[in-house]
């Protein structure tokens, strides 16, 4: 089954560009709507373990460093999740040419899904490169100068974090002799007491090299300008998902099967992650900028993900990848209806909105269910994982880190009112009279994320039953 | 007397290196990372790593070259205007801290050599061929790499293809 998770994607490019023609270019888009649909089944019928059997029977088994578990499984549906939330928006906001989005979001997936996947470091490497470059394309693919601007600060920031991952790699390969995640767990495991100088360099490399990648603070410099400059499809995929399967994702594995045992790791990233959840929460309160408050808020809601990783507990992984999927679809929610201000609009700051709930219901309801869930208020999905982040916090003594991440979400809650206020409450000016509901394409794709985010939230009892018997904690 | 030979040449790669990324003159950046790939490669044949020195120096030193010169030689030049306020620009002491950096990180290097004290894992018993590796055991890298190189001429078609258009 892990093969064709790439495979499919693959034979989708090979395929559209072998058969190139005026016809093909039309059907792009429906080809790539498939493969996201074949990926939410797949990945869909991993987790529900039903018609499993099929799969392992059409597998290839050519690539031997692949391997799925629950967690990659989840992962991997939050990938096709977000990817087909990415098209439907790219049908109906972004008009220019669908085709070569298509091809991209079809790359952007093999990375992904080969982040997730892999079993060997150097693997993770390489595929981590794949989603890299797909995203520089995409967003420097709107061509303006800001775009432009966000991509290069993105595309340098990304080279040197490639430099140290690879010298950590190549350190840790020199010192263990082994690439593989499980053998380098082991040896470090037994080396754990006493690491010596040049694996100590590696991990500083390392941990490094993936807070870069995953936007972390204080190394999120590039991480406002990417989301906020870029297309509207693009942003939803690279706040969504892409940062997170690839930089965060790659941490998660790592501190999960590499380092379980390095007490220095959980700690420093423990603390990267509050300050990244206070920094990214303050700097998001001064901004003026829709998108870019809402970047500012990813960076911070990815610091509870971290946190809750770093306490190295079946349940910290447990809260850690309910608030990667939970946070990838509340915010995703949040830009899609960015995307439709802008779009019925065209303004981007928040100065400048006003009292627009009553032209657009659909978007202020949504939107105010994705906001109260990403500041962690019951019942819905955003408050359950950051509970079980809390309490993890606590079992395992970081209850300093657990007050501070508790306290963090009134910050949450104070930009997303003022947020709210701005855009959705208030009088409404006559300027935007004409202002009218969102399209079809806006409303189906942020009610498929808002009733997610409120089902995942009530039925969650039957959720973490569903995961304990499992065996996920 | 190899080592003294491998510090001469770690230098002048140093040096290559940040003369590609500070000349201006497109051309010869260009020439600078030839050299830079060209030492590369003396330096991987010292270090027994003959087939890496080789693909170095197919590459990196000659093919990458190729593409780069045939590009600079199929665009035009900036006109004398332009030619003006890039000489205005070209600030050296602006660079001055990077010798700088690069004598430190050297320094400390040599200086934590002992404390460093890199410790080598053992050889595998059983040496596989190079194709036996990238067939077998590194396929998975191999294919993702393909895919890189997918996205990258992606990259250039989107973005340079349309602009021609306009």
């Amino acid at each position: 089954m892990p093969t064709l998770f790439v495979l499919i994607p693959f034979i989708g490019i090979v395929l559209l560009n072998l058969l190139y023609s005026q016809k093909v270019k039309n059907l792009a888009y429906g080809a790539v709507l498939l493969v996201t649909l074949i990926q939410l089944f797949m990945a869909g019928s991993l987790i529900f373990e039903c018609a499993t059997n099929f799969f392992s029977s059409v597998e290839i088994k050519y690539f031997v460093h692949l391997s799925i578990d629950l967690y990659a499984a989840i992962v991997l549906f939050t990938i096709g999740l977000i990817s087909l939330i990415a098209l439907i928006i790219r049908r109906y906001a972004d008009k220019d040419e669908i085709f070569n989005f298509s091809q991209l979001i079809l790359i952007i997936m093999i990375g992904m899904n080969g982040t997730v996947m892999v079993t060997d470091i150097f693997s993770l490497y390489v595929f981590l490169e794949v989603t890299s470059v797909a995203s520089f394309v995409l967003i420097a693919k709107k061509k303006e100068l800001l775009a432009l601007n966000g991509s290069f600060k993105y595309l340098l920031m990304s080279s040197i974090a490639t430099i140290m991952i690879l010298s950590a790699v190549a350190i840790l390969f020199m010192t263990y002799g082994t690439l593989s995640y499980a053998e380098l767990g082991t040896q470090l495991n037994a080396a754990a007491d006493s690491l010596s100088l040049q694996v100590i360099l590696a991990i500083i490399c390392l941990v490094t090299g993936l807070s870069i990648k995953a936007g972390l603070v204080p190394f999120h410099m590039w991480v406002p300008d990417a989301y906020s400059q870029s297309n509207s499809a693009v942003s939803i995929l690279l706040a969504g998902i892409v940062t997170k399967a690839g930089g965060i994702y790659a941490i998660l594995r790592l501190l999960m099967v590499v380092f379980p045992h390095i007490a220095l790791i959980s700690n420093v990233f423990a603390f990267i992650g509050i300050i990244t959840i206070v920094a990214g929460a303050l700097l998001a309160l001064t901004q003026n900028e829709f998108k870019k408050m809402l970047a500012y808020s990813s960076i911070s809601q990815v610091g509870y993900i971290i946190i809750g990783a770093c306490c190295g507990t079946p349940l910290g992984f447990l809260g850690a990848f309910l608030h990667f999927f939970n946070h990838a679809t509340f915010k995703s929610l949040l830009f899609v209806n960015s995307a439709a201000i802008e779009s019925r609009t065209g303004i981007k700051e928040l100065d400048k909105l006003e009292g627009l709930g009553g032209r657009m219901k659909v978007t202020a309801g949504t939107s105010a269910v994705a906001f109260l869930s990403t500041a962690g208020i019951p019942p819905l999905s955003g408050f359950w994982s950051k509970v079980i982040i809390i309490i993890a916090l606590w079992q395992v003594g970081y209850i300093p880190y657990a007050i501070i991440a508790l306290l963090a979400s009134i910050l949450t809650l104070a930009y997303f009112l003022i947020l709210q206020r701005k855009v959705f409450f208030g009088k409404q000016s006559a300027e935007f009279d004409h202002v009218k509901e969102a399209n079809g394409g806006f409303i189906s794709a942020s009610m498929i994320l808002a009733i997610i985010t409120v089902l995942v939230g009530i039925a969650f009892p039957f959720v973490l039953n569903f995961l304990k018997i499992k065996g996920l904690f | 007397m190899n080592d003294i030979v491998l510090y001469i040449l770690l230098g002048l790669l140093v040096v290559s290196a940040v003369l590609t990324a500070m000349i201006k003159n497109t051309l010869k950046a260009v020439i600078a990372l030839a050299l830079a790939s060209a030492i590369l490669t003396v330096i991987m044949f010292m270090m027994k790593a003959p087939l890496a020195a080789v693909f170095e120096l197919s590459v990196c030193a000659g093919l990458v070259t190729a593409i780069f010169v045939s590009t600079i030689s199929l665009t035009d030049s900036p006109d004398p205007d332009e030619q003006q306020v890039m000489r205005e620009k070209k600030r050296l002491t602006r660079y001055i801290f990077l010798p700088i950096i690069i004598i430190i990180v050297a320094g400390i290097l040599l200086i934590a050599q002992p404390a460093l004290n890199f410790s080598f894992a053992a050889p595998p018993a059983v040496q596989s061929t190079v194709q036996d590796t990238i067939w077998h055991t590194r396929n998975l890298d191999i294919a993702g790499q393909i895919i890189v190189i997918l996205a990258g001429v992606f990259g250039v078609v989107i973005l340079f293809k349309e602009r021609l258009k306009k």
